[in-house]
């Protein structure tokens, strides 16, 4: 593959990636859909007979339970919410008074279970109910990993089809303009069903008018960025099995801003990566170039060494022969000259 | 490459009677788990979605498979040329660790058989795990294609070979891409839950901090693999493997020296970070300093005074260390540490039946590599593909 298209390929990547995933930051603020509808829950009104149980049993068309829904010794015990029963009522003893309190889904404004969900399963609609889609769902329960209230729940047992339950806050009776089924049959309106804004309302009201039954906190106002089913109480919520630690944060911004980088890195890395490649190829190559040319100097050293201590050698070699020419050359004229003067000197006495 | 045709070996032993019933047992389970629903043999429930198949088989199973990456990433991207002979053995752990954290997967994921679903017609892309999944099935695919070679010389199919070699670059690259992206993407699934994991655990970072440590759990698993590999499969080395060992083993250690001490000074900033120092004079502290000091700082030096003195002994020691590390970090996050406030008998231990399966795919695993090692040219070259490289 020619890097080019190798490079292109990976830019589409990163593309898609980019434009697929959440977007982080801004100013962005998701308030909830308007008119969407909610329940309050005011615990100083329930009375924990567990009509709501029985209602939300029926309307879902649940199995039937092995304790029938008027025995309430079942609230002197701890429960939560399963895969047939999507919602409970517990008892809370508070300074020898029993306080209750209903649990179900909550219908987040901004869910978790909607922003864990790897195939979109969860829709926050615009009734305000948060409702799961089982065809769609693999399984993985990410979703009851990422919910802080702890709400959806699994068939364990089903070998095929297992699926997540929870509350539907009764979706389909919200639109056949129906009261969610608890809501319908509680005897003492500890239930009110309405438009979000409105059951806001209703419960400053209740507060300001009444500062010594309530506490001053409407539990899912704000609560991970805010719920659609929200709760009043005469207590703290902490008292009452419902955390107060988890901050206003919306679920989705937890993760928004480590999956903002992950376009940056699929841009990114292979840009590094093809760097370091690319350094790492240059410097052997300047590496192997130097090791030549460290060769080839040694080479080109060693043969002029050797010729000069040739040419050295053959000077040398002439400057000796050139002396000993010399030598026998001044010998030579010597012994000549010796010869001459010899012949001169004993002079012919005849000749005086 | 010698074949040992000793005619008295037998093919039943300890071991390998060990593997076999362990195999039984897990098939047995298996057909238990897929005929019964997943609560007939795990110990999970409403509150507790995730155990130890995701915990260990998946947590653990990617983190201690980052030896591919990071060692084909040595090798050809940053020049350590000499510890090419360590690339193939990396790549088959690799590849096997990622095929059985997907094997894993069958048996945690409720309807299996629809595992293809976030790739194919619902993609849930604001979801970490969708990330995960993603970069997994391509991964692998690189894993897949990167392994191949092995097997395209078993075969003497020369034209395949070479078709996967020539992409060795890009595999690389796209390896470390992907690797980067779903090692942080495992860390980042916990980034949903602040309010379920332990402050000491929880930190806006845990996406560094998964990617990070799974370099040193990388290195650290080429460095135990490599050790074992040397005194049980020692007849099926040839020179070059028995001469670059020693070699990969000390560059290995000083490598995850290295980032074993960056990743220990980024935990402690994650600490600052958040102002989490009170934390530490509780139960949890203690154990969040075992974890730190025992199992990030100790194989740190001890994985420097290794590759300081070349000793080649301490080095596999600090791997094994590292690696239980790594494991231990990987649990604490997704179980000992999550779920933290739950009272205590609500909180998830694992059924045997769980324990089993999880046996059971490590089990298969390993007799895969095993087959693989003994059968493959991994821990040699094939004669007739010598130095094509």
């Amino acid at each position: 593959m020619k890097r080019r298209k190798f490079i292109g390929m990976l830019a589409g990547a990163g593309a898609c990636l980019a434009a697929s995933s959440a977007t982080a930051g801004g100013t962005h603020h998701f308030k909830g859909y308007p008119e969407s509808f909610g329940v309050l829950f005011d615990s100083t009104k329930c009375i924990g007979c567990r009509k709501c149980e029985a209602a939300c049993n029926k309307v879902n068309e649940l199995p039937a339970q092995p304790v029938p829904f008027d025995d309430l010794t079942v609230l002197d015990k701890r429960r939560r919410t399963h895969h047939d029963t999507f919602t409970v009522v517990n008892k809370y003893e508070i300074g020898n008074k029993p306080v209750y309190r209903k649990q179900q889904c909550n219908h987040c404004l901004e869910p978790a279970c909607a922003s864990a969900c790897f195939v979109g399963a969860f829709v926050k609609d615009k009734t305000g109910a948060v409702s799961h889609d089982a065809s769609k769902c693999v399984g993985c329960r990410y979703c009851m990993i990422a919910c802080p209230f702890e709400v959806p729940t699994y068939e364990y047992h089903d070998p095929i089809t297992p699926r997540v339950r929870k509350c539907t806050m009764c979706q389909p009776r919200i639109e056949e303009g129906k009261l969610p089924g608890c809501v319908e049959d509680c005897p003492k309106g500890a239930l009110v069903f309405g438009r979000r804004e409105d059951l806001l309302n209703i419960a400053r009201e209740r507060i300001r008018k009444h500062p010594n039954v309530y506490i001053d906190h409407i539990y899912g106002e704000r609560e991970m960025g805010g719920t659609s089913w929200m709760y009043i109480s005469g207590v703290p919520f902490e008292k009452i099995g419902m955390r107060e630690d988890l901050g206003i944060t919306p679920a989705p911004e937890l993760t928004s801003g480590a999956l903002s980088i992950v376009p940056a890195i699929v841009g990114l890395w292979p840009v590094f990566l093809t760097g370091a490649y690319a350094l790492t190829k240059r410097r052997d190559k300047i590496a192997e170039e130097e090791q030549h040319h460290a060769v080839a100097e040694a080479v080109a050293e060693a043969q002029g060494e050797a010729a000069k201590k040739a040419k050295a050698a053959m000077d040398k070699a002439e400057r000796e022969k050139q002396s000993a020419i010399d030598r026998e050359v001044k010998k030579a004229l010597k012994e000549a000259e010796e010869a001459r003067l010899k012949a001169e000197t004993p002079a012919d006495p005849s000749e005086q | 490459m010698s074949h040992h045709t000793t005619p008295n070996k037998t093919f039943w032993t300890p071991a390998n009677i060990l593997t076999a019933v362990i195999l039984a047992i897990g098939l047995a389970l298996t057909v238990k788990r897929f005929t019964m629903g997943i609560g007939s043999v795990t110990n999970l429930t409403d509150d507790n979605p995730w155990g130890i198949w995701i915990g260990f088989d998946l947590l653990c199973g990617v983190a201690l498979a980052a030896g591919g990456y990071t060692t084909s990433a040595a090798v050809y991207l940053f020049g350590m040329k000499k510890y090419h002979s360590a690339v193939r053995p990396a790549i088959t752990t690799a590849f096997l660790g990622y095929a059985f954290v997907v094997f894993a997967l069958l048996y945690d994921l409720g309807r299996y058989y629809r595992l293809p679903y976030p790739l194919t017609i619902y993609p849930g892309p604001t979801s970490f795990l969708f990330e995960v999944g993603l970069c997994v099935a391509l991964y692998l695919t690189v894993l897949a294609i990167e392994f191949s070679p092995a097997l395209w010389e078993t075969l003497r199919w020369k034209k395949l070979r070479f078709w996967a070699h020539s992409l060795t670059l890009v595999l690389t690259i796209f390896g470390v891409v992907l690797s980067t992206l779903h090692q942080s993407s495992l860390g980042g699934l916990y980034l949903l839950a602040p309010s379920k994991l332990h402050p000491l655990w929880y930190s806006p970072y845990l996406t560094l901090f998964f990617f990070l440590s799974s370099i040193p759990a990388g290195l650290s698993m080429v460095i135990f693999e490599g050790g074992l590999s040397h005194k049980f499969l020692h007849h099926k080395m040839d020179e070059t493997h028995i001469k670059e060992a020693p070699g990969v083993t000390l560059g290995f250690a000083k490598a995850a020296a290295v980032v074993l001490f960056a990743y220990f000074n980024l935990k402690w900033i994650g600490v600052a970070l958040d102002n989490n120092w009170h934390h530490l004079a509780t139960g949890w502290g203690t154990w969040f300093l075992v974890e730190m000091f025992g199992f990030v700082l100790v194989p740190c030096l001890m994985y420097a005074v290794a590759a300081r003195e070349q000793n080649q002994k301490l080095a596999f020691y600090a791997s094994i260390v590292t690696v239980l590390g790594i494991v231990l970090n990987r649990l604490n996050i997704s179980l000992v540490a999550f779920n933290w406030q739950l009272p205590s008998e609500l909180r998830y231990v694992p059924s045997w039946e769980e324990i089993m399966i999880t046996v059971f795919i490590v089990t298969l695993e390993i007799t895969v590599l095993r087959i693989c090692l003994n059968k493959l040219p991994i821990l040699h070259e094939h004669p007739e593909f010598k130095g094509a490289h």
